[in-house]
Order: C-alpha cells, then structure tokens, then sequence
C-alpha cells in the first residue's frame, strides 16, 4: 500500500487531487446552475491539455504549439459520430441524398465519404479518439526527434501543422463542415446529450476522466521515465551518452501529451455539442499554452487550475470588456514569462510553506481558526 | 490542364507569377527581418507581424498628412513614409529588446510565448486606435495603372513598385551585413559570442542594434504593403506562420537561403491556386514544405557554423 502512494508521489498527490474533486464534483455543483456547470466541464476539457503540456513542455522541454490539433482531432471524431447518428434517413428525409450529414447535402456530396464510415460504430470511434491523435503525433514526433530537431523549429512547424488543418478543415466543406464545424449534435447511442441530466452526468464523467489523467501524469512524473524527463530537458546530451535512446522518450511523451488532449477534446464535443476549427488553429493552441504556463509548467495539478481560471476569466472578461481581454491575455503572457516562469504553482510552492509554518506558530500559541492560508498549498 | 493553349497556358503563368512575385515581396520584406534576428540572437519574434502593420499604419498616418497639404505632397510622400514606417518600427523594437527580449535570451522557447503576447497587445492597440475596418491609403498617381507586356497579360504597377523596394532593401541588407564594419560585427557575434566579447565587441549593444534592424525593415514591409492591399489590425499577423516556414525553410542565418525559399514558396502558391482552390494551394504549398523540413531539418542552405 505504502509503495503504492509513494509510486504517485506520496500522499500529498492524494490530497490535492481529493482536493480538487471535492471543488469539481462536490462544491460547483452545489453552488452553481447547470448552464455554469456545462460552462464549467468545457474549462476542464482544455485542462486535459494543459496536464498535457506540462509532461512533455514543462517536464520534457519539448514545446508543441500545436496541441490543438489533437484536441481538433479527438473531438472532430466525436462529432463525427454524434453527426452520423443524428443523421438517420428520417430525420433528413427532406435532403436530396437522405441519410447524409446536412453540410454534406447543402455542399452537394451525394455519398457518405470513406473516411466517415468507421464513425458509424462506437467501439470504433472510441478507438479512433486514441489511435488516430497518437499515430499522428508519433509520425510527427518520429520523424522530427529523430533527427534531433528540437526546440524553436519543434514549435514552429507544430504550428504551421495546426494551420494547414484549419485551412484544410474550412476548404473542404463538404466533408468537414467548413468553418462551422460540425454543429447540430444531439444523442449518444440513442442518449440525449443535450437535457440538463445528460450534461451532468457528462460533466461528471468529465471530471472522472480528468482526475485519472492527473493520476497517470502523476504516476509517469514520479516514475524512473519522470527523472529521465527532466535530466533530458535540462542535459540532453548527457542523457544520450548514457545510453539512453531520447528520441524515443520524446515521441513517447509528445505521444502521451497528445492522447490527453484528444481525450479532452472528445469531452468538449460532448459537453458543447459541436466541435469547429476555430479549436484547432494556432490562436487556440497557443492558447493552452498559456494556460498551462499561468497554471505552471511543472504542476499537473497547478496546470489543470490554470486552464480552469483562465478561460474561466476569459468568459467573464471579454463579455464585460471585449476591447481589454487580448490586452490582458498578452500582459498575461508577457508577466508569466518574464516575472512567474512556474506560474501560480510556483507561487503558492514559493509562499505556501513559509505561511503555513507562521500559521502553526500562531496557532501554536492561540487557538487555531479558519485561516485560509492552511488550504493553499492544496494547489 | 487541357482545354487552354500554349498561349494562354503562358499568359496564365506569365500573370499569376507575377501575383505570386506581390506575395513574395510580402514574404520576404517579413521573412528578411525575422532571419536577421532569429539568425542573430536565436530569438523567435512572433510579434513580428505586428511590427509590419504598425509601418502599414504609420504609412496610412502620413498619407492621410499628405493630403490635407495637396495634390503635390500625395505624390511626392512615399519615401516618406517608409522613412516614418522604418523610425517608429525601429524604436519600438529597441525598446522592446530593452525592456523584454533581453532578460529572455537564454529561454529561446520563453521569448516565443512572450513575443506572442506582445503581439496580442499591439493588435488590440491598433483595433482601438484605428477601428477594426481595413484602412486604405491614397496612392499617388503614378502607382496606379498597369503596364501591357502582350495584349494579354497586364502586370499593375504597385507590383512593380513594391517588387522595386523589395530588392533595395534586400541589396541594403546584404551590404550591410557583409560589406560594412557593424555587419562584421554581427557575424562575429553570431558565429561565436563569447569569443566576439573577448575581441571587444559589446555584443550586448549589437544585439540590441539587430533586433531593432529587423523591426525597422518590417515597418518598411508595412509602407510596401500599403500600395497591394489595405490595412486592418491583423494585416501582418496573418502572415506570421508562413513567414516563419520561410525563414525556416531557406535555412536559418542564410539572406540568401530566406530569399529562394520565400520565392518557391510564393510562386507555387500563387500558380497552383490558379488550377486548384487557394487554399488547397497553400495546403498543399506548406505541407511539401513542412515534409520537406522534417526531411531536412537545417533547411535549404545551412550555414556551415560549427556549433
């Protein structure tokens, strides 16, 4: 049992994330109506991708600015299914080609595309959220690591990927949808999606599935791989001298970052009810970065928290002030580089211990009271 | 291809090659600022774009200044401009090497996010000073109209205007760089820093010089941009992931590889969307170039600098 917790990284990975349960599956709910909470289970999805970022930038060195093409790719599954089942001859019995997605009629395609046809079957669609985003960023990962390309150039061409997929997606509307994506979804094998039970009992599934992923970061982190991680990002050739192979350990964990992001972006189709490119493309990436780097690099937990606040505040904000939010985003970006590398896990590492001891001095001497400081370092 | 003639198969390319030239001048008058500085410092500028659009604007500014003094000043402000455009570009880049870039130099992945965020700030400033719709600058006389080579292929002369400036700035460049003491010491420092500091540059000084030079020629990018399209606050910005294939594509530390590259690059996209739709163009044109990369990831023309 006891090698157990210390193979997650002892029990304070259990507390935070019974901490952070407790927020998302008990509090939220609790204080919150239901369109929040959808709201809410949408902040998650880009969590999966900043949990993500954090094993294979923060800990791997390795920074893709293009997760949004997973996220894209896991969720345009979803909703490729979701537009199929919806799809059925009845309902599009007005359309020249019945039986077909509606864009795909408006754009005069007359016959179901091959590529969506393993989308008809749940099992397979399931595995195509895993297979398809992990098989991609292993050729991108294989063949760039490789040849030992790293760094700056890594970024750039994820982008650059990121960007054919928006063009390619938006060109070719009468496979893909075009610019509004895939909108109109409404039940999962045979299960509306769309009442308030359903977004729920998703949101919930969501959270679920969040908590396991930290639990695999935490797992992978705390492992042997985890300290090779870092001794790579911070001497990789060292690393390579000792007989390690890094190319692979960079695919695997690019892999692993990418499967993630798919996941969550199963979980938006899902939980918002149509996936578009506007996911996808270098803005949306980039992004996550930042939500990742606010939240801080280094904390699966922290990075998880900042997606959360961040496009949480990103809501609120440029609904009250849409001229100050980019502002506000860039400052962001600008303060979290420049002043916290390590974001608000940074922080409340930095600060948490010492109030904490000044607290239990206090309280050592006078009686204990709800001071909130004893709940920080739960980030 | 079939249903057109030899003829009008030339007249076809003869025409969109030169469109794809207008698309090539953008590509590099941006892409030449970028190398120098990523070559120079290693530093990724993803507000680079932003830079460009603020010369667009300062132009628009010295326009709309030109017109109110008369028919005279409307032909005559060009140059100019590209004088206002390269100042303000110039100094905010000094400024931001000052006040950013230069805490970032050892985090090359660090200055990529914040340059990011500059970007953002800088777009939304120009959104709110100049309104989200598309300014457009009076152009002078002598810029409109288009010359006839054969009676079937006209080539405007804003192409051939900005085509001229395009090759002045990238002569000026490549002058400067090799042909003149400060470009001595750029190389220098580019090629070995430590050793460029023991020799008694300040090579904190040059660094600062070649980031401001690279935004200065995107402003001159923006005033060239002008004469071809108008200007809104995401002008530049769009540009900057095809850019940056450019830069990478011809090869890091190489005018001359950023040169070829920013050809090939525009003139397949410009000639192929005349047969396909354009974005299956520029799909096409940057996946060959993204494969091409993964294939040969030092780029086109590597410098041979021991590393």
């Amino acid at each position: 049992m006891k090698a157990m917790i210390t193979a997650f990284g002892g029990r304070i990975t259990f507390i935070q994330l019974a901490v952070i349960a407790a927020l998302l599956m008990v509090l939220l709910p609790a204080i919150t109506d239901i369109y929040r909470l959808n709201l809410f289970g949408k902040y998650l999805t880009y969590a999966f991708v900043a949990v993500g970022l954090v094993l294979c930038w923060g800990h791997g060195g390795i920074l893709s600015l293009g997760q949004g093409i997973f996220f894209g790719l896991g969720g345009y599954c979803m909703a490729m299914f979701l537009k199929l089942e919806a799809s059925t001859p009845e309902a599009t019995a007005s359309q020249t080609t019945p039986g077909i997605p509606d864009f795909m009629d408006w754009n005069r395609v007359t016959e179901l595309p091959w590529f969506w046809e393993p989308f008809n079957s749940f099992t397979l669609t399931l595995m195509a959220i895993v297979v398809i985003p992990a098989v991609f960023a292993w050729l991108i990962g294989y063949a760039m690591f490789k040849r030992r390309v790293g760094g700056v150039y890594f970024a750039i061409i994820t982008q650059a990927i990121a960007v054919i997929m928006t063009i390619l997606i938006v060109g070719q509307q009468g496979y893909t949808g075009g610019i509004n994506g895939i909108t109109d979804l409404r039940t999962l094998l045979g299960w509306d999606i769309r009442t308030d039970s359903a977004r729920t009992i998703l949101y919930y599934a969501c959270c679920v599935a969040l908590l396991l992923c930290l639990l695999a970061s935490r797992y992978l982190l705390e492992s042997r791989f985890g300290r090779l991680l870092i001794a790579m990002r911070d001497q990789e050739d060292r690393v390579r001298f000792s007989g390690y192979d890094v190319a692979n350990m960079k695919v695997f964990v690019f892999v692993v970052a990418s499967v993630f992001a798919a996941i969550g972006g199963a979980f938006f189709t899902l939980q918002v009810g149509f996936m578009s490119p506007t996911f996808i493309g270098a803005v949306a990436s980039i992004e996550m970065v930042v939500f990742c780097a606010v939240g801080g690099r280094l904390s699966v937990v922290g990075a998880a928290v900042g997606a959360f606040m961040v496009s949480w505040s990103k809501t609120t904000l440029s609904e009250t002030f849409p001229q100050l939010w980019p502002v506000l985003l860039g400052a962001l970006f600008i303060a979290v580089v420049m002043f916290f590398p390590r974001g608000l896990a940074g922080l409340v590492s930095d600060y948490a211990p010492q109030a904490l001891s000044k607290w239990r001095r206090q309280a050592g001497r006078t009686p204990p009271s709800g001071d909130p400081a004893a709940e920080e370092p739960s980030r | 291809m079939s249903g057109f003639t030899t003829q009008e198969l030339f007249a076809i390319f003869a025409m969109q090659g030169f469109s794809g030239l207008s698309l090539f001048c953008v590509f590099l008058l941006m892409a030449l600022g970028l190398a120098i500085i990523f070559g120079q410092m290693g530093v990724i500028n993803m507000a680079h774009g932003e830079f460009m659009t603020l010369g667009a604007y300062l132009t628009y500014l010295v326009s709309v200044q030109a017109a109110t003094l008369g028919e005279w000043a409307l032909d005559a402000y060009f140059p100019v401009a590209i004088a206002v455009a390269f100042l303000g570009a110039f100094m905010l880049g000094y400024l931001v090497e000052r006040f950013m870039i230069r805490h970032l130099y050892q985090r090359p992945l660090d200055t990529l996010l914040a340059t990011w965020g500059l970007g953002l700030i800088l777009q939304q400033l120009f959104r709110s000073i100049f309104g989200p719709r598309e300014k457009t600058v009076t152009m002078p006389d002598w810029l409109l109209g288009s010359y006839s080579a054969t009676d079937m292929i006209d080539i405007p002369l804003n192409g051939l205007f900005i085509l001229a400036i395009t090759i002045l700035l990238s002569v000026a460049l490549l002058v400067l760089l090799y042909r003149s003491r400060w470009g001595t010491k750029v190389r220098a420092t580019t090629q070995n820093r430590t050793m460029a500091n023991a020799a008694g540059i300040n090579t904190d000084r040059v660094d600062r010089l070649t980031f401001a030079l690279g935004c200065g020629t995107a402003g001159v990018a923006g005033a060239a941009f002008t004469t071809i399209a108008s200007t809104g606050p995401t002008s530049g910005g769009q540009y900057i992931v095809d850019t940056f294939l450019v830069v990478v594509f011809g090869g890091a530390a190489s005018l001359f590889g950023t040169i070829v590259s920013a050809f090939g690059i525009a003139q397949s996209q410009s000639i192929l969307s005349f047969f396909w739709s354009g974005s299956m163009a520029k799909v096409f044109t940057l996946l060959t170039v993204v494969v091409i990369l993964m294939f040969r990831p030092q780029g086109l023309f590597a410098s041979k600098v021991r590393r």
